[in-house]
C-alpha cells in the first residue's frame, strides 16, 4: 500500500479500477442497507475483480490484514481460478461497504467463509474471457482454455491475451454459478503453495502505511484525557496550562459513554495540536477533576475471591448427561481442582489510530480497523448521519487480535473532527491502549472428577465464571452466553456422567474478544485437569488423554441439554470430530518423539489438545526450569487439522505465532485494577514475549486437510499451549500451575 | 536551531528541543517507516541509527541529536536491497509487520559490530524489540541468513 493520499477521495469503484477500459468493475454499486448475509451478498464478481485492456488484473480485498496475510491469500485464490498471472496482479483494499458481505476480520473465518466465493469469482472471470475469445474466434467455448493471462483454443493453440479480451469479455454476460468450471486440485498453480505477501516489499523497506502513518493534508493531532474509571465523568477542569504548550491549538469537550459501552467513545477532554508530541504534552498539562462513578470499587484481588466463590458453588447447569452426583458417591477417587486465570490486554505494536475529515455531512475515515462496517455504524451513530456517508479506508493493522474490531477510536477521531472542522488524527499511546483496552475477561474454573479402580474417570464436573463480552453490550449481562460455546461446553472427553454449570460475574471494565477469545481459559481448565487426572492414576498424561478421548466420535451436543453453536456453523459440514481431534495429538506425540521422552527434574515435555474456531490442535512443549526457577521453552511442536490449507507458509506462521503469544499469556500476561482503574501501563509492567523469551522453535506439523472443509488459522494455535507449558512445569518441578501467569508461581 | 542529517539530507530543525526525533521523522519528515510502539524504549519499533548506532528515537530529544546522522528504515540501502532486508523477504519474516523497521534496524547494528552472530548473541541483542505477532524464530533465521551472505 503506498501513501495514503494517493487512494483518498476516490469515487468509490471509478477509483478502486483504473479509468481505461474494463471488464468487471461495470455497473456495481453498493446496496444500501442490504443484509450482511456472505451466501446472499458476496458472490458477485463485479466487485471484486477487474482487467484492463493492458492485461493489468485489479482484485479487491475486503478483509483486514493484519498479519495472518489474508490480503493476499484471498487474492490469490481469485488470480488462480482467474488462470492470471501473479505477477500482473495488483492488490486493492476495499473500503467499508454492505456489498462485500461481512468484513469483519475476526473469528478465524476469512478463509472459511470467502474460499468458494473466491473461487467463483475467479472462474466466472475465466469463463467470460473463454466465452469471449470463443465468440471471437467463432468456436465452441469449451474448446478455449484460460491460464497464464491468455485464453487458448485448444484443438488450434491459437491465442488472446486477456488484456485483449478484457473490453468484449466485459460485455459477456455474468456467468450463473453452475456454468462455472472450478480448477482441480492438480490443476491450482498458487492455491495450496502461497504467493510471497503482497505487502512484504514495503514493510521491509518502511513504506507499509499503517493506521498510525495515515496523513491527510491540513491535519490536526489529538490526544484525549480520558475517565480514569470506567463511566466516570468530568465534574471540571483547567486547561490554561494546557493551552500555553506551543503546538496547542485547543481543547475539545467529548461526552463520558453510557452504558452499555460498545464501541461508544468514552469522552474526556482532548488537546488538539499541530504534532502528536504538542498534543500529547498539552494533555499531561490538563487539570481535570473526575467523579469516578459506581466501578471506582473495582479491585481485582477481592474480585478474584468472588470469582472462586462463586465457581465453589452450583450454578447454572448447561449441560447434563448421566448422573455425576451418583457417579461421586461411587468413585474409588475423587479429585477436584480451581483454577484462575488474569484480565489481559490486546497490546497490538501498533496502538489504535485514525484519521477522520469530516465535512458537508460526509466523514471520510482512515483507520487501521478490523472492522469497516462496524466503523461506518458506530460513526454514524456518533455523528448522527447515516452509515453510508461514513467512508472508511482501511489501512494495514500493526497487529490487531481483536482490539481493532471495536472502533471506539475511531469514533474519537470523527466527533474531534467534526467539532474541530478540520481533518483530525488520533494516535493511542500504550499507556492508552492499555489502560482503555477491551479487557479478555479474567476467570475462574472448578473441575471435580470421579474415578474408577482404573482411574479411568466415571464422572466429571466443571463450573466456569467470568464477566461476559454480551456485558459490553447489554448492561445487565452477566452470564456465559455464546462464549460457553468456546471450548467450555464442547469438552471432548467420552465421559459417561458429565455435568457443565456457569455461573454470574459482574462486570467493571469494557470486555472484548482476544484472539481465541474463552478457549484460552477454558483450554488451560480443562486441558490441565486432564493432566492432573492423568497423574493422579498413574498414567502416561497422553496414553491418558488418549483413552478418556475414547473412540472417534462425532458429538451432538444437544442431546445433552448444552446449547452449542459450533461458531455459527452446522454441525453437518463442520462436526464436532473427536476422530480428528485424536488425530493431531497423536501426531504431536509421534513428531515430537513424545513416547521416548522421559521427564526430569527441570526438563521435561507437557502435552495438551484442544479444538476452536473448527480447527483441531495438538501441543507438545518442551521446557527447562533452571535452579532458579527460570523457564525457558526449547521446542513446541503443534499438530494441527484446520482442513484444506490455502496458504501453507502463512497458517505455519500463524501457529508459530500463536505459540509465542500463547507462551505470553501462560508466562507473563497479567491486568490487574485497583480503584476500578488499570494498575499496568507499558511494556515494562505489561511484559510480553521477548526473543530470549518466547518459544525457541516452534514445529508446525499440519494435517494434509484433502478437499475437507477449510476451518481457521488465526486463533485455534493459542489455547492448548498454556496448558501444554503448566503441564510440562508439573513434569519437571512438580508444582501444578492452577493460577495464570506461571510468574506467580516460584518455579524454584 | 538544532542541524542534523537524516538518510544523507542536511536538516534544520526549530522546534522544541526535548520533542524526541520519533516525532520529526515522523510528522514533520513524513518518514513514517520508523514507528511508534511504547513511547519508554521498550520495545525497539521506533529503532534508528544515530552516527551509527541503534537507538531508540522515542527515547532521543532533538536537542541530542544536533551535527548528529540519522539513519531510517528508508535509508537503510539504496535500493531496498540490504542482505537483511532481502534475507527479510525471504524468509517471509513479516506477519502484520509493524515492528519490523525496527527489528531490521537493530539487526543491521548487531551485524555490523558481530558480522556472524550465535544464536545467543542475537537473542542478546534483539531482546529489546518486542514482535507482538511472534515472528522470532523467522528474525533469528533471516539474521544468521544474512550474515552467511555477507561472510560469503
Amino acid at each position: 500500500m503506498k501513501r495514503l493520499e494517493l487512494a483518498t477521495r476516490r469515487d468509490f469503484l471509478g477509483g478502486i479500477f483504473s479509468a481505461g477500459a474494463l471488464v468487471f468493475a461495470v455497473g456495481a454499486l453498493p446496496k444500501e442497507g442490504s443484509a450482511r448475509d456472505v451466501a446472499k451478498t458476496a458472490f458477485n464478481p463485479n466487485i471484486w475483480v477487474g482487467i484492463d485492456t493492458d492485461g493489468a488484473v485489479t482484485i479487491v480485498t475486503h478483509r483486514s490484514e493484519m498479519g495472518t496475510g489474508i490480503r493476499t491469500s484471498l487474492p490469490m485464490v481469485v488470480a488462480d481460478e482467474l488462470g492470471a498471472d501473479w505477477s500482473r496482479v495488483r492488490v486493492e483494499q476495499a473500503l467499508g461497504s454492505d456489498i462485500y458481505g461481512s468484513q469483519d476480520t475476526d473469528g478465524s473465518q476469512s478463509i472459511r467463509d470467502f474460499y468458494d466465493i473466491m473461487r467463483q469469482t475467479g472462474a466466472s472471470a475465466r469463463l467470460m474471457l473463454e466465452r469471449a475469445a470463443a465468440a471471437q474466434w467463432n468456436v465452441p467455448a469449451a474448446e478455449c482454455k484460460g491460464d497464464d493471462h491468455f485464453v487458448t483454443h485448444t484443438p488450434s493453440g491459437k491465442k488472446l491475451a486477456y488484456g485483449e479480451l478484457a473490453a468484449s469479455a466485459a460485455k459477456q454476460a455474468l456467468p450463473r454459478k453452475e456454468e462455472l468450471r472450478l480448477k482441480t486440485a492438480a490443476e491450482f498453480k498458487y492455491i495450496g503453495k502461497g504467493v510471497p505477501s503482497v505487502d512484504l516489499k514495503d514493510i521491509v523497506r518502511g513504506h507499509a502505511i499503517y493506521g498510525f502513518d495515515a496523513h491527510v493534508p491540513g491535519m490536526v493531532y489529538a490526544s484525549i484525557e480520558r475517565p480514569p474509571v470506567l463511566g466516570g465523568k468530568l465534574k471540571g477542569f483547567d486547561d490554561s496550562a494546557a493551552k500555553k504548550v506551543a503546538g496547542v491549538e485547543q481543547t475539545v469537550l467529548l461526552d463520558g459513554a453510557q452504558p452499555p459501552y460498545g464501541f461508544q467513545a468514552l469522552g474526556g477532554v482532548a488537546v488538539i495540536a499541530d504534532n502528536t508530541w504538542a498534543a500529547s504534552q498539552g494533555r499531561k498539562k490538563l487539570k481535570i477533576e473526575w467523579e469516578f462513578g459506581p466501578h471506582a470499587i473495582y479491585d481485582s484481588s477481592s474480585y478474584k475471591k468472588t470469582l472462586l466463590e462463586t465457581v465453589g458453588k452450583p450454578q447454572q447447569v448447561v449441560r447434563s448427561t448421566g448422573d455425576v452426583d451418583t457417579a461421586f458417591a461411587n468413585a474409588s477417587k475423587v479429585v477436584e481442582a480451581s483454577y484462575y486465570t488474569p484480565l489481559l490486554a490486546h497490546t497490538p505494536m501498533e496502538p489504535p489510530a485514525a484519521v477522520a475529515e469530516f465535512k458537508d455531512g460526509k466523514v471520510e475515515v482512515w483507520a487501521a480497523t478490523q472492522n469497516p462496517q462496524a466503523v461506518q455504524e458506530t460513526v454514524a451513530k456518533a455523528l448522527g448521519i447515516k452509515p453510508v456517508d461514513v467512508i472508511c479506508h482501511v489501512t494495514l493493522l500493526g497487529g490487531g487480535f481483536g482490539r481493532k474490531s471495536k472502533p471506539d477510536y475511531v469514533a474519537e477521531a470523527a466527533l474531534l473532527s467534526k467539532k474541530v472542522g478540520k481533518p483530525v488524527k488520533i494516535s493511542w499511546t500504550r499507556e492508552e491502549d492499555i489502560r482503555f483496552d477491551y479487557f479478555h475477561a479474567t476467570s475462574a474454573m472448578y473441575f471435580k472428577a470421579g474415578l474408577d479402580a482404573g482411574g479411568k474417570p466415571q464422572a466429571w464436573l466443571q463450573r466456569t465464571v467470568f464477566p461476559p463480552i454480551d456485558s459490553t453490550f447489554d448492561a445487565s449481562a452477566r452470564y456465559g452466553g455464546s462464549e460457553l460455546s468456546l471450548g467450555f461446553l464442547d469438552m471432548p472427553f467420552d465421559i459417561a456422567n458429565i455435568r457443565a454449570e456457569n455461573g454470574p460475574a459482574e462486570p467493571h471494565l469494557r470486555i472484548g474478544w482476544l484472539r481465541s477469545v474463552s478457549n484460552i481459559y477454558h483450554a488451560f481448565g480443562i486441558q490441565s485437569f486432564i493432566d492432573e487426572l492423568a497423574h493422579a492414576a498413574g498414567k502416561d498424561p497422553v496414553e491418558y488423554w488418549l483413552a478418556t478421548l475414547g473412540e472417534p466420535r462425532k458429538l451432538d451436543l444437544s442431546t445433552q441439554e448444552a446449547k452449542y453453536e459450533n461458531y455459527g456453523k452446522p454441525l453437518a459440514d463442520y462436526p464436532l470430530d473427536t476422530g480428528r481431534l485424536r488425530r493431531v495429538a497423536e501426531t504431536a506425540a509421534e513428531r515430537s518423539g513424545w513416547a521416548n521422552k522421559r521427564s526430569a527434574r527441570g526438563h521435561a515435555w507437557g502435552f495438551a489438545a484442544h479444538r476452536s474456531f473448527l480447527t483441531y490442535v495438538a501441543a507438545v512443549v518442551e521446557v527447562e526450569v533452571d535452579q532458579n526457577g527460570k523457564l525457558r521453552i526449547p521446542n513446541v511442536h503443534l499438530a494441527v487439522d484446520c482442513g484444506n490449507v490455502i496458504h501453507p507458509d502463512r497458517v505455519i506462521a500463524q501457529f508459530e505465532g500463536a505459540a509465542v503469544m500463547g507462551a505470553t499469556i501462560a508466562m507473563m500476561g497479567e491486568i490487574t485494577a485497583a480503584d476500578g482503574r488499570v494498575v499496568q501501563s507499558n511494556f515494562n509492567n505489561y511484559p510480553v514475549a521477548r526473543i530470549n523469551e518466547a518459544p525457541y522453535h516452534t514445529h508446525v506439523h499440519l494435517i494434509d486437510g484433502g478437499d475437507t472443509l477449510p476451518t481457521g488459522a488465526g486463533e485455534p494455535g493459542v489455547p492448548p499451549i498454556a496448558p501444554a507449558i503448566c503441564n510440562a512445569i508439573f513434569a519437571a518441578t512438580g508444582k501444578r500451575i492452577r493460577e495464570l501467569p506461571v510468574k506467580k508461581t516460584k518455579l524454584a | 536551531m538544532i542541524r542534523l542529517k537524516v538518510n544523507g539530507a542536511p536538516k534544520d530543525y526549530k522546534g522544541d528541543p526535548d520533542m524526541p526525533l520519533l516525532w520529526y521523522l515522523r510528522d514533520t519528515l513524513q518518514l513514517t517507516g520508523t514507528k511508534f510502539g511504547c513511547g519508554e524504549g521498550l520495545c525497539g519499533a521506533c529503532t534508528v541509527h544515530v552516527n551509527g548506532e541503534a537507538q531508540r528515537s522515542c527515547s532521543t530529544s532533538m536537542k541530542n541529536v544536533e551535527g548528529k546522522t540519522v539513519r531510517t528504515i528508508e535509508g537503510l540501502s539504496a535500493n531496498g536491497d540490504h542482505p537483511l532486508q532481502r534475507a527479510w523477504e525471504a524468509a517471509n519474516v513479516p506477519q502484520c509487520g509493524y515492528c519490523q523497521s525496527g527489528q531490521i534496524m537493530q539487526a543491521a547494528a548487531l551485524l555490523k559490530s558481530k558480522p556472524n552472530p550465535t544464536d545467543d548473541e542475537i537473542d542478546v541483542f534483539m531482546q529489546g524489540n518486542i514482535c507482538r505477532c511472534g515472528t522470532y524464530q523467522r528474525i533469528r533465521q533471516a539474521i544468521k541468513a544474512a550474515a552467511s551472505e555477507v561472510k560469503a
